[in-house]
């Protein structure tokens, strides 16, 4: 476990590229999006080049609720980097409008986090003045 | 039979020892294993003219042919998907042969993933890409600290685990026969070092609740290279195995190690994909197979390998296991060398090692009557038999 006494380790920048831009400015401002086909509507995430659907190019940025369930996890205990406060959790969640994303839950126990959860949107501070989205327990969960 | 099966053979197997810190470079590492490989075979560097490895592979093909002093090489290729393309050095060997792009292949890997770069270190700040990895998918998973292999795949174990109700217990007992093969295999990292259900569970978590440090492949320094011609040639060498078939299947959505976006992670599709390659459309059916070495970064995906492969159902590879079906009387003899969890971890190429020798003789835990043996590295994967004369 991090020291109490120690100051918070600093989440690193994520590696921003031309393709997740637009994902990594929204999180700064607060905002969860993802990538929709202006063509056939199809909403998807990670960012990709083109629609898998309909091969369009054309992309539109869509909001999102924030709101999801838990999909998978893991506490992650070791290796450590000290980037980070240990156990680590990750995160699966499926979000409402039906993509999914890698992240953390906070404002939880280790111990009670559990496939299903419901859970909501929240940002980050992270280096290099940027934000990541991260999700706490939602409704009665919370 | 598709169209590569038989047309190809694996005549010459080389490795180098495999340990904690091998005290030479990579290069060095796979030079050794390529002579080696040569030697088995029986045939002069100078007959070389195909090269092929995959991907997060630090050895230069220029530099390696400099120092081998392969005169001419007219195929080269690496594999994408890091140690899931492993086996796929097999399919583009046998391709290569069969169309006549090369008459002598190569097929290697050279690993320093203990002593060099480890697989398992925590790097914050992981790129769009990585070493050409074959994915795209750590710069989601960096900036909340899912670092490595094991966090990434515990996310798809932990999955599976909630589906079928398997436990890491379950994980377990497959590690206990693991290292009970690599408890008697003097090559092995895990060698002379046997464990019980009580020692896995007694090690320390890594990712909870899927993975602890016992259900981790032992990062290695070592290579393996194979030599691969045609059937036709190969008849004339020492101990030759046929290439009976190879396949290779990646999935819309599938990553590496990662594979978090596909709808039901709890299944490994990809591997039921690559075990319709392999057959579906040849004369070689799952009962045929005397031996199967499978992929074993961390125990959860051999049992996902397993129902994927088709050896068993969705969420019966823990009955599987538990009843013994991976020993050497079982249905199912699985990874004989202890796999890489036991043996070691050249990316996986060990394991091809493995079935080669199972197939020829002389294995440390050698079974009887091998005809015909599998590997698979989930999404690439080859059925091997002896070659008839």
């Amino acid at each position: 476990m991090t020291d109490a006494s120690a100051p918070p380790p600093v989440r690193p920048a994520p590696a921003i590229t031309e393709d997740n831009l637009f994902f990594w400015e929204a999180a700064r401002g607060g905002r969860l999006v993802a990538q929709r086909c202006a063509s056939c509507g199809l909403l998807r995430h990670p960012p990709r080049t083109a629609c898998p659907a309909c091969q369009s190019l054309d992309i539109e940025i869509a909001e999102l609720s924030g709101d999801g369930e838990v999909y998978s996890y893991a506490l992650l205990w070791h290796p450590r980097s000290p980037r980070f406060g240990y156990p680590v959790i990750a995160v699966l969640v499926d979000l409402a409008e039906g993509v999914r994303v890698v992240s953390n839950l906070v404002g939880i126990a280790p111990g009670e986090v559990r496939i299903g959860l419901p859970v909501t949107v929240e940002f980050e501070p992270c280096e290099g003045d940027l934000a990541v989205p991260v999700f706490r327990p939602r409704g009665e969960a919370a | 039979m598709s169209g590569l099966g038989g047309r190809a053979a694996i005549v010459g197997a080389g490795a180098t020892e495999f340990s904690t810190e091998a005290g030479r470079s990579e290069t060095r590492l796979a030079t050794e294993a390529i002579l080696g490989a040569l030697a088995d075979a029986g045939l002069p560097v100078a007959d070389v003219d195909g090269l092929v490895s995959y991907t997060i592979d630090p050895v230069e093909e220029t530099e390696l042919a400099r120092g081998l002093g392969i005169p001419e090489i007219r195929w080269s290729s690496r594999v994408p998907y890091g140690g899931g393309g492993s086996q796929g050095v097999l399919l583009h060997a046998a391709a290569a042969v069969a169309s006549g792009a090369a008459d002598v292949v190569v097929a290697y890997r050279a690993v320093k993933a203990r002593s060099g770069r480890r697989f398992g270190a925590a790097r914050a700040g992981i790129g769009p890409s990585s070493s050409h990895s074959g994915t795209t998918a750590g710069q989601w998973c960096a900036p909340y600290g899912v670092l490595t292999p094991a966090s990434w795949f515990a996310l798809n174990a932990s999955r599976y685990m909630h589906r079928f109700g398997v436990t890491n217990e379950d994980f377990g007992r497959a590690v206990v026969q693991l290292r009970a093969y690599a408890a008697t295999n003097p090559a092995a990292r895990c060698y002379g070092r046997p464990i019980t259900l009580a020692d896995h569970q007694a090690s320390r978590w890594i990712a909870e609740p899927a993975i602890r440090l016992f259900d981790c492949c032992q990062e290695t320094d070592g290579s393996v290279a194979f030599v691969i011609t045609s059937t036709e040639r190969a008849g004339a060498t020492r101990a030759p195995v046929t290439i009976a078939a190879a396949g290779g299947a990646a999935l819309l959505g599938q990553e590496i190690a990662t594979d978090h976006y596909s709808a039901d992670l709890s299944v490994m599709a990809g591997s039921a994909a690559l075990a319709r390659r392999l057959f579906d459309r040849g004369d070689i059916k799952r009962s045929d197979v005397d031996v199967a070495l499978i992929y074993d970064a961390f125990s959860p995906i051999l049992f996902m390998q397993l129902e994927g492969l088709g050896f068993c159902g969705p969420g019966e590879a823990r009955d599987f296991v538990a009843d013994g079906n991976l020993s050497p009387s079982g249905a199912l003899p699985c990874n004989t060398n202890g796999g890489l969890i036991g043996e070691g971890y050249i990316h996986g190429l060990n394991l091809t090692l493995e079935a080669v020798r199972q197939l020829r003789g002389g294995a440390a835990n050698q079974l009887k009557d091998v005809r015909t043996a599998l590997v698979s590295a989930s999404r690439t994967g080859v059925l091997l038999t002896r070659l008839t004369r």
